[in-house]
């Protein structure tokens, strides 16, 4: 008897060293782009369609109408209440961020007009902290919960995380039933609340808010999933589907209701603030 | 063992006290905080393994599950299965039962005792179909003014490929979004591993309790110790930064009490562990049948709304 093995094993899960682009070089056709030609374009590559992370603030400046945007909640910051550090203090990772990114939180709220249509904004933006939803993050959401009530304007969330905040255990965890609170609140009004879903939205978002609108719309090749792919292969162990957890896959199975480019969303959310206008 | 993080805050300390002052916020409360925490690492290195301990119990082989505490604590037991739509998920056990001589409408994760069973219950992790089907005995309950009682014990929800295409974000948004809007009372309780969305689906209640030796928290320590240590062996350490047990999630306001349990943890004695659980679960709801139905949801969005910490 010989011993014939046959090598079954799947392509390999492991490290591969990620190649490391330049964040202004389209990581689909290499093209390459000044500061100024990304943010001319709405950070979309010219060439190809790709959609580069868009800065909040730059989304604020291009969807709310010229002047009419009044931030709110700014003050609320995070605290470090579980003292937490793990490869360096959680403090130091905020204070980073800030002075990387110029901004508060992972997330800016506030009032604005589109089209001449009053609502409430939330724009979420990947670049602190991976958008990751903290005390903080909860806490801002939830206000504009209650400002868009209070103003009966509908609510528009532009989603971009990884999820709960790990730094913040379990306060992090409890910031999903708390937003969700504060959106029952604000459906119960009979006002309604339409996402915008980007690249990445995962974990605690995806099985909060973030899932809850009642127009959900997503950016083309947006990554939105509860577990990321990485986690669900070093799992399973076997090659996911191409598309796996992008929105392509999630509008074919029903989770989205379309997948609007970039460019076009200004125009998709005025016809919806008509439609729901009172 | 000791010395890794000690050196660490060290030599970040001392960084930090010779960085020139350009953005000076904070910059010494930075450095006075530091310190205390260097001054608490030589000190808590005890609580690393007692915190350990209760993930370790928390995930005994011998643990009660819900379906053992269901035939101790509950009289005409009588379980519900399938989503209706698509599936009956294993990992979540729904059913009617008495409790206390009311009757109560019950949810749970369901780990398996032996392989054939594990794989059945998919280890205690549920697909959106088990949440689904979660959604729906909630909705009967409601229509008979049934309490909900839910019991936690999963280590997350299913990661796979099906269960992220069958929506399993959304299924645990969804659940959570029913369990705020019930018109009826409602009482969870931990009694193992409360793992990430995949448990709160099922424990956003109006009063949520915890086992002694049970755990909730944000992500496994593996998890963690994989993505904030790059190393899944450091989960001793992720657990002890996050403090998943119960004293420490009562201390942040997360739960509202601690279901005590035979001394060595539930698995000694099944039986009592049941009685005890049984009476927490039955005091809890006696006293929330008292409230107005009409105030019930308003005081659960009031709860969950106020929880977290920020400056």
């Amino acid at each position: 008897m010989s011993e014939t093995k046959i090598d079954v094993r799947v392509e390999r899960v492991g490290p591969v060293a990620p190649e490391v682009k330049h964040p202004n070089t389209c990581p689909r056709c290499d093209s390459h782009y000044r500061d100024d030609e990304l943010e001319a374009t709405l950070y979309v590559c010219g060439h190809c369609g790709y959609h580069f992370r868009m800065p909040s603030r730059a989304r604020i400046a291009w969807l709310a109408d010229p002047g009419s945007f009044e931030e709110e909640a700014s003050e609320v910051r995070s605290a470090d209440p579980l003292n937490f550090f793990d490869l360096r203090p959680y403090r130091e990772r905020l204070a980073e961020a800030e002075l990387n990114t110029g901004l508060p939180e992972a997330i800016i709220v506030g009032s604005a007009r589109l089209e001449g249509h009053a609502l409430e904004l939330a724009v979420m933006d990947f670049a602190f902290l991976g958008g990751s939803m903290g005390s903080a993050v909860g806490e801002k959401f939830v206000r504009a919960c209650d400002s868009a009530l209070a103003a009966g304007v509908p609510l528009l969330l532009v989603s971009s995380s990884g999820g709960a905040r790990m730094q913040e255990g379990i306060l992090s965890l409890m910031q999903l039933p708390k937003t969700i609170a504060a959106l029952d609140e604000f459906h119960e009004a009979g006002l309604p609340l339409f996402t915008v879903l980007t690249d990445p939205t995962t974990g605690g978002l995806m099985a909060s808010v973030a899932s809850l609108g009642d127009v959900t719309i997503a950016e083309p090749g947006a990554l939105l999933a509860f577990t990321g792919p990485r986690v669900v292969q070093s799992i399973i162990k076997e090659k996911l589907p191409d598309d796996f957890g992008r929105s392509e896959q999630n509008l074919r199975f029903g989770q989205i209701d379309a997948i609007v480019p970039r460019p076009e969303q200004r125009h998709y959310l005025a016809r919806l603030l008509r439609l729901f206008a009172r | 063992l000791p010395g890794e993080p000690e050196r660490g805050l060290r030599e970040r300390l001392s960084r930090l006290r010779n960085l020139p002052l350009l953005h000076r916020t904070g910059v010494a409360a930075e450095e006075r905080r530091l310190q205390g925490q260097l001054d608490s690492v030589s000190r808590t290195d005890a609580s690393v393994d007692e915190i350990w301990s209760f993930v370790e119990l928390a995930r005994h082989g011998d643990r009660p599950y819900t379906l053992d505490y269901v035939e101790r604590m509950l009289e005409d037991w009588v379980e519900l299965h399938g989503d209706r739509g698509r599936a009956d998920d294993g990992a979540i056990v729904a059913g009617i039962g008495r409790l206390n001589g009311r009757t109560i409408v019950l949810l749970g994760h369901q780990k398996g005792r032996d392989l054939k069973e594990r794989i059945r219950r998919q280890y205690g992790m549920p697909h959106p179909e088990g949440y689904a089907k979660a959604v729906r005995a909630m909705e009967l309950a409601e229509r008979f003014s049934f309490p909900v009682v839910s019991l936690i014990d999963t280590p997350g929800a299913y990661p796979g490929v099906i269960a992220e295409q069958h929506g399993q974000g959304g299924a645990i948004a969804r659940s959570q979004a029913k369990m705020i809007q019930l018109r009826v009372p409602s009482v969870a309780c931990v009694i193992g591993e409360g793992g990430s969305g995949g448990a709160l689906a099922l424990a956003v209640s109006d009063r949520v309790l915890m086992q002694e030796n049970a755990i909730y928290s944000v992500i496994t320590p593996e998890g963690c110790a994989q993505i904030l240590w790059r190393d899944g062996n450091e989960a001793k350490r992720a657990a002890a930064a996050f403090k998943p047990d119960a004293f420490h999630c009562l201390e942040l306001g997360v739960i509202d009490g601690i279901v005590p349990e035979p001394s060595g943890g539930a698995h000694n004695d099944p039986d009592l562990a049941a009685a005890q659980l049984g009476e927490a679960l039955a005091e809890a709801l006696d006293e929330l049948t008292a409230v107005p139905a009409s105030e019930l949801r308003g005081a659960r969005r009031r709860k969950f709304r106020a929880m977290g910490v920020y400056a």
